[in-house]
């Protein structure tokens, strides 16, 4: 029977996409884009749509929620799993919402007129059968496959608005978005990148090659450099890993001190960031929100008489808070931090912030 | 006014003097200075007010043997100082003073004696050495002008408005000094280093050389011009085997022993005089090993000074054992006892269940540790480091040895790592006139980020350590150390290993940052616990001394 056979296959995928995921966040640095594993849980959770059995938007939730509760706690860190699946999961009560006729904005807003008056509306339980839903989601989901492949590309075409000529320009670690975003403003204009090597995982080193390739002049320095060329610099301009619902960054390490001395040197910061980056999430205590791998990156075992009576530490993400950022250029546009809630509350329903 | 007749009438007696001491000197000049005479009178009338106040200051303090003294100096220094300064606005600066002091024969210069002694010893070296110049060439000129002479000069060291000449490593992209080096190092028979590598080109006026090329490599063996000690030095300097700046002065003092010892005086030279031209080149061969630092040259001027200072009747023993013992005095006062004091005052500073974070490894912040714990005192220290230097490692090892419960991150982490920290302590490898600390790459941004976190940033520096120079940012005067050292091999990958074949990349290693004093709580020095700013206070304390 086709049915069985579908689950199977499809549990498979979950199983191996888990695997992936919990494989590739420990080491050096993601191996994988962050692009590629959005449009991985999207492709997958069309999967999931498209194969699984469920008869109302009700089930199809619980079901998008089970998979994308275990998905995430296979990753913490790799945000944009979450993300994604809160992108679909808001996707199916607007078709639901569609196709029982009442109108998107009614549901979405929630003021204080019907929070008080219409409680009973909240209490949407999604039980309905339509039998369109599942094209429709399945549509929506490929609308938002096709946004995603085109999110680099739209960054990049705002760069000639951000970069003048002979500007010199800072960055650290290795961001494909900035990257993209840089080489195509150097068609155009001549200008000079510095890089930050952020040890210990030295990505800045691939970042030089790459743009230097592209005939940008680089400059590769140490991390303990930066403030010392900071007076040089005309703009700082990074990608990160997470962009926060307050506004503020989940970026690579030493991304704090560098927005630091931006702030003491009044440089602007700007922030190339995807809109699937956005997490509903707020800066936790400092046990949920760092990550750490292995001290050997940075005392190697070599050091073997005064390594067991050492504390080493490597974390790889750093927190920015939102006063220290300047600009978010996204795939929709340009933003100050603080429109950054205002977007997520489009992005993603309230409800679904705790899977 | 008389006054300004019998400046006119002086300015020209002295002017026609001039002449007469330079046959280049053309009519014109005079015609000029005569027409400026009368123009300047004004300035020269608001000078002559301010000398009238000296000279009631010095009325105050007499000291008449002093004054013959002073007065002899001044003749043969203002005959030797008229020589060769054939300009206008000298003469007419010099002219000034001269209705005032000859009224008033004893010259102001006694009133400053004894704060002036090192103008006045200066001044008296070079008198000599003009006067045996330029008796051969001038008359006895009128003790007016040159009393003139002697009291501008006293004006001027006031404030000492010298323009001092640009060190040369500052000053790569100018090829005339470049040219000019490299002659005086062939005359030195001291091989000139090249520079390597693509330089970015915010920093083209630094030098740049790889390690893999040291200067030793074109020296022929055995190497007569250079003294062994020197040679294994300056290898020791390039290579980084000797690093930091209070080891590297004590290997650059004892290595200087170690000549003097060796060194025998040529039959009819002085010691005096010939030791210090033998030092000469090889200063010049370390600095063309690697830059010297401040607390190098606050030494190399202290061993000049006293091997000038030897009396010519000195038997050559004698001599040799007075150096030998002031270069050791200068050691154990300045950097062995100066740490002894420093440890102690900022033991005080250190309270039980602290977290002190220091950077890279500082002889002294790590002895003050190591005393901190002798005393007992409950502590964590966290180690930060920085590529590619990575000498936080040492710093860890030998803190580790003593027991010290330690941290170790890299500084990229230090804002993790920030909120527990409670005092953060740092070396400097220099202390600048206006108030910045010049330290390791990386010391500005700890400062930087303790300030966002509010943790005191406590600097531990002697004070042999304090330099007269000013800069406020790290790019106009810095080392540059070789740029492979940046390269890595991660994971098999080594992605910078061709940099040189890609044409716009290039790899900036600095060596030494500024930190502004507004990021700086405290500087403790053997003197005591002094604000940034206040450095120049104690260089000037420090002057008035020797």
């Amino acid at each position: 029977m086709p049915g069985p056979d579908k689950e199977t296959d499809l549990t498979e995928r979950v199983e191996a996409f888990l695997s992936d995921l919990k494989r590739g966040g420990s080491g050096a640095g993601p191996l994988r884009g962050s692009a590629e594993t959005a449009r991985e849980t999207t492709a997958l959770l069309r999967k999931i749509t498209a194969q699984a059995r469920w008869s109302s938007a009700g089930d199809l939730m619980e079901i998008i929620r089970k998979e994308g509760r275990r998905m995430t706690a296979a990753q913490p860190s790799e945000t944009t799993v979450g993300n994604m699946i809160r992108r679909v999961l808001k996707i199916i009560r607007e078709e639901y919402a569609r196709s029982r006729g009442s109108s998107e904005e009614a549901d979405q807003q929630e003021s204080l007129h019907k929070l008080l008056t219409s409680g009973g509306l909240s209490e949407e339980n999604f039980r309905q059968h339509f039998a369109p839903l599942k094209a429709n989601v399945i549509e929506a989901i490929n609308e938002l496959l096709t946004e995603l492949e085109g999110t680099t590309d739209n960054i990049s075409m705002q760069a000639l608005e951000h970069i003048h000529s002979n500007e010199v320009i800072m960055t650290i670690g290795r961001s494909r978005t900035v990257e993209a975003f840089l080489r195509d403003a150097a068609r155009k204009r001549k200008f000079h990148v510095i890089v930050a090597e952020c040890a210990p995982f030295c990505q800045g080193h691939e970042m030089a090659t790459n743009l230097s390739k592209a005939g940008i002049e680089t400059t590769v320095i140490a991390d303990a450099a930066i403030f010392a060329v900071m007076s040089r610099v005309n703009k700082v301009i990074i990608g990160t890993q997470t962009v926060l619902a307050n506004g503020g960054l989940r970026a690579v390490n030493g991304t704090h001190t560098l927005a630091l001395a931006a702030k003491h040197h009044s440089t602007p910061l700007i922030v190339c960031a995807p809109m699937f980056k956005l997490s509903p999430q707020f800066p936790n205590e400092e046990d949920t929100f760092h990550k750490f791998v292995s001290p050997h990156e940075v005392l190697p075992f070599t050091e073997g008489e005064i390594l067991s009576k050492v504390n080493v530490h490597c974390p790889v993400f750093d927190y920015v808070p939102p006063e220290l950022i300047t600009l978010f250029i996204s795939n929709i546009g340009g933003h100050a931090p603080s429109y950054i809630y205002r977007l997520m509350s489009e992005l993603y329903h309230p409800e679904d912030h705790e899977l | 006014m008389c006054n300004s007749f019998a400046f006119y009438h002086f300015a020209a007696v002295f002017l026609s003097l001039n002449y007469l001491l330079h046959g280049n000197e053309k009519k014109g000049d005079i015609e000029r200075a005569k027409n400026e005479g009368k123009e300047l009178t004004k300035e020269e009338k608001q000078r002559l007010r301010k000398e009238k106040k000296q000279q009631k200051k010095s009325k105050e303090k007499k000291d008449d043997k002093a004054i013959q003294e002073s007065g002899k100096e001044t003749k043969g220094d203002s005959s030797a100082v008229s020589a060769p300064q054939p300009s206008t606005q000298s003469t007419a600066q010099k002219a000034v003073p001269a209705p005032v002091s000859v009224p008033a024969p004893e010259a102001p210069t006694p009133a400053e004696k004894p704060p002036k002694s090192k103008a006045e010893l200066k001044a008296e070296r070079r008198a000599r050495q003009e006067a045996e110049r330029a008796s051969k060439q001038s008359k006895k000129g009128d003790p007016g002008p040159q009393g003139a002479v002697s009291k501008s000069k006293a004006a001027t060291n006031e404030l000492q408005p010298v323009v001092k000449r640009l060190p040369e490593h500052i000053q790569v992209d100018n090829p005339d000094v470049l040219k000019k080096l490299a002659k005086k190092l062939e005359r030195q028979q001291i091989p000139l280093r090249l520079d390597y590598g693509y330089k970015v080109s915010l920093f083209s006026h630094l030098h740049q050389y790889s390690r893999k090329a040291p200067l030793t490599q074109q020296l022929s063996i055995p190497s007569t011009v250079i003294h062994p000690a020197i040679v294994r030095l300056g290898l020791q300097y390039s290579q980084g085997i000797v690093a930091g700046s209070n080891a590297r002065s004590i290997a650059l003092l004892h290595a200087f022993k170690q000549v003097i010892r060796d060194y025998t005086t040529p039959p009819n030279e002085e010691l005096s005089r010939d030791l210090v031209n033998r030092l000469k080149p090889y200063i010049s061969f370390l600095n063309q090993c690697r830059p010297l630092s401040a607390s190098m040259g606050n030494a190399i001027k202290y061993v000049k000074k006293e091997i000038s200072n030897i009396p010519s009747q000195c038997k050559e023993e004698e001599a040799k054992r007075k150096l030998l013992f002031c270069i050791e005095w200068y050691i154990k006062e300045k950097i062995i006892l100066a740490a002894k004091a420093i440890a102690e005052s900022s033991i005080e500073k250190i309270s039980d269940g602290d977290v002190i974070l220091i950077y890279g490894c500082s002889s002294l912040v790590n002895h003050i540790l190591c005393e901190a714990l002798e005393k007992n005192r409950k502590f964590r220290v966290i180690v930060v480091d920085s590529r590619p230097r990575l000498e936080g490692r040492e710093a860890l090892r030998r803190l580790v040895q003593r027991g010290i419960s330690c941290t170790y991150v890299l500084i990229s982490a230090v804002s993790y790592i920030l909120p527990e920290v409670s005092k953060v302590f740092l070396g400097a490898h220099a202390l600048l006139a206006n108030g910045y600390v010049m330290s390791r790459v990386g010391t500005s941004q700890i400062a930087l980020v303790a300030k966002a976190f509010n943790v005191p940033v406590l600097v531990c520096c002697e004070t042999y350590k304090f330099c007269e120079r000013v800069q406020t940012d790290s790019f106009v005067s810095n080392e540059l150390d070789d740029p492979d050292d940046l390269i890595v091999t991660r994971n098999g990958q080594t992605h910078l290993e061709h940099w040189q074949q890609e044409p716009p990349l290039g790899l900036l290693n600095l060596v030494y940052d500024v930190t502004p004093p507004d990021f700086v709580d405290l500087v403790i020095t053997e003197l005591g616990m002094i604000p940034c700013t206040s450095v120049p206070v104690v260089l000037r304390v420090k002057n008035v001394d020797q």
